[in-house]
């Protein structure tokens, strides 16, 4: 269980996270909405230790383990995965390799490159990637849903436990979101937890979530059902407020 | 500990006793040079070159530019020491300490399974030279510096300092007064050596200086690849190595010459290097800088010929204490002559890079392409680099691309790769060894694996 217990989350002076609490068990999605500005992204950099986000209050648990306190690799370790809105380049580095050494950083085992290669071309093919996108640079000279892609890619990889898929959709055609979402789809199961973070409605006619929450202004204002999602859509954040 | 206060492992600062068979009295003078020249049974013409060499390195005065090289005590250097035994031709026949030392540094291993020739060098002398018999029967002539003089006094005569001449530079005079060892290397026409030939040096006595001399001549449309590596131990007081390189392409030859340098932190390394590249031909220096207090460096192409093209990779590495100095110089001397330099420097822990070039075009040498990248990454506040390009075109019909960035490890970088459960230390590493992946893919499979082992080395302890 993710458990988040009255966040507040600042950036230099400025709180952007006002108290936030939200519960992600394995097996659920759960999805997050919010108007720009609200803190969303911030909630998963928070979740996920990103230095330039402070935590002024409240805590974060992972299976009653504290994740504040946890370096951001231990946080991995533990099976938190963040699907990044804006993947760094890594000039010079082959994917293969990157991802075999985070593999090997996740399970703690030293699987081979031969061996390490058969898991990758299969979660490959599960999201329609060509072979050769093993031997590219780390999302160098990426398209957007390149990108995008490959951070799915990664959660299949590094099966995680709980995932927190940050604007995975902003970018995405409706093709490529087609594919990112039944990649997603078929990977979670009763062993993931996910966590979508989104400002549209858009990708949850693809991924069904179980729980919609909407943040606003640093505070999760109303959680509901699938049909929250449908009512945003149609009338605003404004009216749901 | 204060991760300034860490010094990454070095593997092979380990020493042997000293055994010399001779060895000249500290500090140079003419008599010193008489001895070497005598010691070796020279023919006079050398000696008298070697002492109209050391006249003029007294006249020249030291480098305005550059490193510092004030600390360099002249006077308390040996300049030339000849170890224990004669050359051999089987590792058996090798003293029994430089045997074990060259199977520390995994020569002998190499030699069996990827290389065509070896020569070792152990202070002043090669101790141990061979050449694939297929090679030498093609007529191919690998040898130290000291026996081609012996065995080709024609071609030495011919091409010795005609590439570098004795007054080019200090260093390049003191070399030529008190050189000893390196290679001699022709290739006939037409013929392909198929692995690289490697030369190992290895300094191993204290406040010794060593002054190898390399002549390597690819006749027309050969291809030669030579490989050379060099370390020491780790002494309190300072060595100096200054070694001269002088490379002729005839027309359609290519060489491809590798360094991975990597001196003891208290080696000064001053190596002049530097190539005539005739019509059609290709040179290539792959120069690595890892080790060396103070290396100052800038190996060189004078792109001769129509159709000539001239190449400089490197990366240069500088932890605490360090400086590299290194870069390179292409001439275009004609038409239609291209060429290429990609540079990468790291700094970290206090050291300090700087990538220095020269590129020139001469007038009249008309489509003329030109591309210059140099890149550098800084690792910490106390490092620092400094890019110095120097561009003299005195031609109008070329086409000339330079680039040059500067950059640190962003925060977003290494967040995304810890986000990933790779540690501070191994996302570093992993983004260093990244950056420097365009010179590592120009080597051979095992030195590319024995160079990102030395990067991993090289930042243990990054992160405090």
């Amino acid at each position: 269980m993710l458990e988040i217990h009255d966040l507040h989350v600042a950036v230099g002076d400025k709180e952007i996270l006002k108290g936030v609490s939200l519960t992600l068990k394995q097996g659920e999605v759960h999805a997050l909405m919010g108007p720009n500005g609200s803190g969303k992204s911030t909630l998963s950099y928070a979740i996920m230790g990103h230095p330039k986000y402070t935590v002024t209050k409240g805590s974060i648990s992972l299976d009653g383990k504290n994740v504040l306190e946890m370096p951001v690799n231990e946080r991995a370790k533990a099976g938190l995965f963040l699907s990044f809105q804006y993947p760094s380049e890594i000039a010079g580095v082959g994917l293969a390799s990157f991802l075999r050494t985070a593999y090997n950083e996740r399970t703690g085992s030293k699987i081979g490159p031969m061996e390490f290669m058969k898991t990758l071309y299969e979660k490959m093919a599960l999201l329609k990637m060509d072979k050769d996108f093993a031997k590219r640079n780390v999302n160098v000279g990426f398209s957007g849903g390149e990108k995008k892609r490959n951070e799915i890619l990664q959660m299949a990889v590094l099966s995680p436990k709980y995932t927190i898929l940050d604007e995975t959709d902003s970018g995405l055609d409706v093709d490529s979101l087609k594919i990112v979402s039944e990649g997603v789809n078929a990977l979670s199961g009763p062993n993931m937890g996910v966590l979508i973070i989104t400002h549209y409605q858009r990708i949850l006619n693809y991924i069904a979530p179980d729980f919609v929450h909407v943040l606003v202004n640093g505070k999760i204002v109303k959680s509901g059902g699938k049909e929250l999602a449908l009512h945003i859509e149609q009338h605003g954040y404004d009216k749901v407020v | 500990m204060e991760p300034s206060e860490v010094v990454a492992e070095y593997k092979y600062g380990f020493f042997d006793p000293e055994k010399f068979s001779f060895k000249t009295e500290k500090g140079l003078t003419e008599e010193t040079i008489r001895q070497i020249s005598h010691i070796k049974k020279e023919p006079d013409w050398m000696l008298d070159l070697r002492l109209k060499a050391f006249k003029i390195y007294k006249e020249k005065s030291m480098p305005k530019w550059g490193a510092d090289l004030s600390s360099i005590d002249f006077e308390n250097i040996y300049y030339y020491g000849k170890p224990e035994g004669e050359q051999a031709q089987s590792w058996d026949d090798v003293p029994k300490d430089i045997r074990n030392t060259f199977d520390r540094l995994g020569i002998p291993e190499a030699e069996k399974k990827f290389l065509a020739g070896v020569g070792a060098q152990y202070e002043s002398e090669v101790v141990y030279h061979k050449l694939r018999e297929d090679l030498e029967k093609k007529g191919v002539v690998f040898l130290d510096m000291d026996g081609g003089l012996r065995e080709y006094p024609e071609i030495v005569k011919k091409w010795f300092t005609k590439i570098i001449p004795i007054h080019d530079n200090k260093f390049a005079a003191l070399n030529t007064a008190v050189w000893s060892g390196g290679s001699f290397i022709y290739v006939p026409p037409g013929v392909k050596v198929d692995l690289p030939l490697q030369a190992y040096f290895r300094i191993n006595a204290k406040n010794i200086g060593q002054f190898e001399r390399t002549l390597i001549i690819a006749d027309k449309g050969s291809y030669i690849h030579y490989v050379e590596g060099c370390t020491a131990p780790v002494y309190s007081t300072d060595s100096l190595h200054s070694a001269v390189v002088e490379l002729v392409a005839l027309e359609d030859a290519t060489i491809r010459y590798t360094t991975i340098q990597n001196w003891s932190s208290n080696v000064y390394n001053l190596v002049t290097k530097r190539a005539h590249a005739y019509a059609r031909s290709r040179v290539e220096w792959i120069d690595g800088n890892l080790g060396s207090k103070i290396t100052m460096k800038y190996p060189a192409v004078f792109l001769m010929g129509e159709g000539a093209h001239g190449e400089v990779i490197s990366v240069a590495f500088a932890g605490k204490g360090q400086h590299q100095d290194a870069g390179a110089k292409i001439l275009h001397l004609a038409p239609n002559t291209t060429s290429q330099i990609t540079s990468k420097s790291v700094s970290k822990d206090g050291g300090k890079t700087t990538y220095r070039g020269l590129l020139y075009v001469q007038k009249g040498c008309r489509n003329v392409k030109s591309r210059v990248s140099c890149d550098a990454l800084i690792l910490d506040k106390n490092s620092s680099s400094d890019t110095v390009p120097y561009m003299d075109v005195k031609e109008n019909d070329v086409s000339i691309g330079h680039e040059a960035s500067v950059g640190r490890v962003s925060e977003e970088q290494l967040f995304y790769l810890m986000s990933r459960g790779f540690s501070e230390e191994m996302a570093i590493a992993l983004i260093v060894r990244g950056f420097m992946e365009p010179f590592v893919r120009e080597l051979p499979m095992e030195y590319a694996i024995e160079l990102n082992r030395l990067i991993e080395l090289s930042m243990e302890g990054s992160v405090g």
